[in-house]
């Protein structure tokens, strides 16, 4: 391209035209449908000028429901390109058997389940938890919005920032090719030269700035902001689990993203941190990131765990049994997630006693868990049970996560594990728990409170055909990697020579296929309901007879969610209210202090992927222009006054009386 | 001073009750702390420069101790931390922070002394 090397090398780093991977016909197609799809829709947001919209009321907004709503929907997309990593590895492991190399070749497989498991886990399941967190806790302790609406706005644009990068990673250079958690001395500068791990480094690190500044965001909120009357032990069991995992998420992030400082001195500047000579020690990775991953699998089942008691106790139309105990669970699960990291490399060698006290207390963690279970189950105990979609993800929870907490608590004892590590068993298991209990949960929740965001109920035919789908396909396609595991089957292989094998990886390809039914049911979902919104309409704002604050205002809530701060008696205290027949203030309406809009998140965040995709491809001048970037707009902001407006009383009362005359029209 | 930290109250002012249970110091705390802060960093530096202790373990136990103090001295001249403020939740706030660096430190420290020795037999140093 140049003449010069020099200055290409100058103007362009290690980034040439040969890290566009023509020459693989699969990337080249998936680029070609990502294009066209893209093409698509940008052109469908200019023919219905949907722009301005877009820019004005979501991407700039510091509403927290509506920066709830954008996680989710990044989650969503994030979950297909995810998935559809899961379907190739599932296809590749069906057929390479023998002569049969496959259609992947393994330095392609070895990207796709490292991207896999970081798109899962970073990608999906954190924005998922983190949107239902931001959508519902505001709501539900009836506060107006977080504690910081511009930092909720500048966190989301992280996490886009950190998924933008791992999507670049597809069609500029490749992904790491080390697994989900880049292990040294694989993930060093000697054995992967490449862009791969830089991107994995760089996209978690900038990810991982807005994971923290969201949890600080919501556990300010969750401690300073409750309505008046709802002390610590009145709050709805949601807020707690949410509570947890934020403290979770603020004491647990630093540790990973200090680690993976520490790789990229190594991998940037030559450093030895990790490096198996001069002193390095690559085992103090895995002890400190795992310090970090124990903590991030509570993180993610936490707040699942309270969609569950929110939903259980809404339809079963009782007060969730053992409310303390429920709360005391979660703080003891909190507090026992940071003592048993070591569970997850027993095999590395660090002798009886440290594995035996690190069994313990792995196997300790099941009796809170437990006790949750037993409450769920006798909250439904005599309960006028409602078997709505909802409630089915719930009851399929309860049935699929207790077999993975066992797998789990089988893996816990040391000597299982010397037999069961690094094989198919263990994968088997952590989806068992991640799929069954955060997708469940989460899926459970999008059901549950999709109403309270849009104002309409999720379709409920197609609720329950996606619901089946994704239930008998996690079984299908999870129990024959139980079996293979305990055939001493190890993860992570591209090609198998014993062909008696085969038959259950074809099994496990076909669970894969039922689970791409329920996802696709799911998308069906969604659009069918949108076509049919006006039949599926909530106009109370209540419409599964809930217990909680957010029922309390209309749906979807308007921007400030309460013109009035509600007072609070009890822990189910919209039930309370309900009971104690409340009636809607219909005057006296203030206006409405509130924070305003700013574009400033979403420029952080383009800056940021600038920065980062510098950094990752040597582009030195790029790297300093886009950080010099970033610190400028950051203390800009800081000048930046006219940061707050008031919604006119009359807005607020003519809000209030559309709400009015849809309730009496109801009536 | 007061006036400084009435100041400091009305920025506070956004409409979303700033319930403020701390203290924000007085001009005589600022400048005990100062005080203190500055004589434990030039303690561990005469330590060093002048070669007091005479021994180098023993030496770095000791700045590992000023440091420490000079983390609580901070904490309660310049944060303003005691078993009051916020409600008592700044307090729980830190014994949940000690007990997960104690955890991680310690915990780091036996797995890694453990590793070191079942994993670095001695026949691979190269003596």
């Amino acid at each position: 391209m140049f003449s010069n090397p020099d200055l290409q090398k100058l103007l362009f780093g290690r980034l040439t035209l040969d890290a566009v991977p023509l020459h693989e016909p699969i990337l080249l197609i998936t680029f070609a449908m990502v294009g066209l799809g893209g093409v698509a829709v940008l052109g469908a947001l200019t023919y219905f000028r949907l722009w301005g919209p877009l820019w004005r009321d979501w991407f700039t907004s510091v509403d927290h429901k509506k920066i709830g709503i954008m996680y989710i929907v990044l989650a969503l997309v994030m979950l297909l390109r995810g998935f559809a990593d899961a379907l190739m590895m599932r296809a590749q492991q069906a057929m390479a058997f023998g002569p049969n190399e496959g259609y992947l070749p393994p330095h392609h497989y070895d990207q796709i389940f490292t991207a896999h498991g970081v798109i899962m886990i970073f990608f999906v399941a954190m924005p998922l938890v983190t949107g239902l967190m931001n959508f519902v806790v505001p709501l539900q302790i009836g506060a107006r919005d977080v504690a910081f609406p511009f930092l909720n706005n500048f966190s989301f644009w992280m996490t886009v920032s950190g998924a933008v990068t791992v999507m670049a990673s597809l069609f500029v250079g490749e992904f790491a090719r080390t697994g989900w958690l880049a292990y040294p001395p694989l993930s060093g500068p000697a054995m992967s030269p490449g862009v791969g791990v830089d991107y994995y480094i760089w996209a978690l690190q900038i990810a991982g700035i807005g994971t923290l500044l969201s949890g600080i965001n919501l556990i300010a909120t969750i401690v300073k902001m409750r309505a008046p009357g709802m002390t610590m032990m009145k709050m709805p069991v949601f807020t707690w689990t949410a509570l947890c995992t934020n403290i979770l998420i603020v004491a647990a992030f630093p540790i990973l993203t200090a680690v993976l400082a520490l790789l990229s001195l190594d991998r940037y500047v030559g450093t030895h941190f990790f490096s198996n000579d001069l002193g390095g020690n690559p085992m103090m990775y895995v002890n400190l990131v795992w310090i970090w991953g124990h903590p991030e699998v509570y993180i993610l089942i936490l707040p699942a765990f309270g969609v569950f008691s929110e939903i259980v106790s809404t339809f079963s139309s009782k007060r969730l049994f053992g409310y303390a105990s429920m709360v005391y669970a979660t703080v003891v699960i909190t507090i026992l997630s940071y003592l048993v990291w070591l569970h997850h490399f027993f095999t590395m060698g660090s002798g009886a006693s440290v594995n035996s006290f690190f069994g313990i207390t792995t196997m300790i963690i099941s009796i809170p868990t437990g006790a949750k279970i037993f409450n769920w189950l006798f909250t439904m105990y005599k309960g006028r049970i409602r078997f709505e979609v909802p409630m089915l993800w719930t009851v399929g929870f309860m049935v699929t996560f207790v077999i993975g907490g066992m797998t789990g608590v089988l893996l816990a004892v040391p000597p299982a594990d010397f037999v069961l590590h690094n094989s198919l068993f263990l994968i088997a298991h952590f989806h068992n728990v991640i799929i069954g209990g955060v997708l469940f949960g989460m899926l459970a929740g999008i059901t549950y409170w999709f109403p309270k965001a849009f104002g309409f109920k999720l379709d409920d035919f197609w609720g329950k055909v996606s619901f089946w789908f994704w239930l008998t396909g996690f079984w299908v396609a999870f129990m024959p990697l139980y079996v293979l595991g305990l055939m001493g089957v190890t993860r992570r292989v591209q090609h198998f020579d014993d062909p008696s094998l085969q038959i259950w990886f074809i099994i496990a390809a076909f669970g894969a296929v039922l689970i791409l039914c329920g996802i696709a049911s799911f998308a069906i979902t969604l659009v069918v309901s949108v076509l049919r919104r006006e039949q599926l309409r909530d106009t109370t704002g209540d419409p599964w007879g809930g217990r909680t604050l957010e029922w309390a205002t209309s749906s979807p809530p308007p921007d400030y969610n309460f013109a009035f701060t509600p007072v609070i008696h009890d822990h189910d205290a919209w039930w309370d209210m309900k009971k104690r027949g409340y009636a809607r203030p219909l005057q006296g309406f203030k206006a409405i202090h509130m924070p305003k809009n700013t574009a400033a998140g979403i420029i952080l965040g383009v800056l940021s992927i600038v920065f980062s995709f510098a950094m990752i491809w040597y582009i030195w001048w790029l790297a300093a222009f886009s950080f010099a970037a970033i610190a400028v707009v950051a203390i800009g902001h800081t000048f930046n006054y006219n940061r707050d407006f008031y919604i006119p009383a009359d807005e607020v009362v003519r809000t209030e009386g559309q709400r009015t005359s849809l309730l009496a029209e109801r009536v | 001073m007061s006036a400084a930290s009435k100041a400091g109250h009305d920025d506070h002012g956004h409409g979303h009750g700033h319930a403020d249970g701390g203290s924000h110091g007085t001009f005589k705390d600022y400048m005990t702390g100062f005080v203190l802060s500055v004589i434990l960093t030039a303690i561990p530096f005469i330590l060093v420069m002048g070669n007091v202790l005479g021994n180098d373990r023993i030496t770095g136990i000791v700045i590992m101790g000023f440091a420490v103090a000079q983390i609580v001295v901070h904490m309660i001249y310049f944060l303003h931390m005691n078993t009051k403020s916020e409600g008592g939740w700044t307090i729980l706030a830190l014994i949940f922070t000690l007990t997960l660096v104690i955890i991680t430190l310690a915990g780091s420290l036996w797995v890694m002394y453990h590793l070191n020795t079942n994993m670095m037999p001695q026949h691979m140093h190269m003596g």
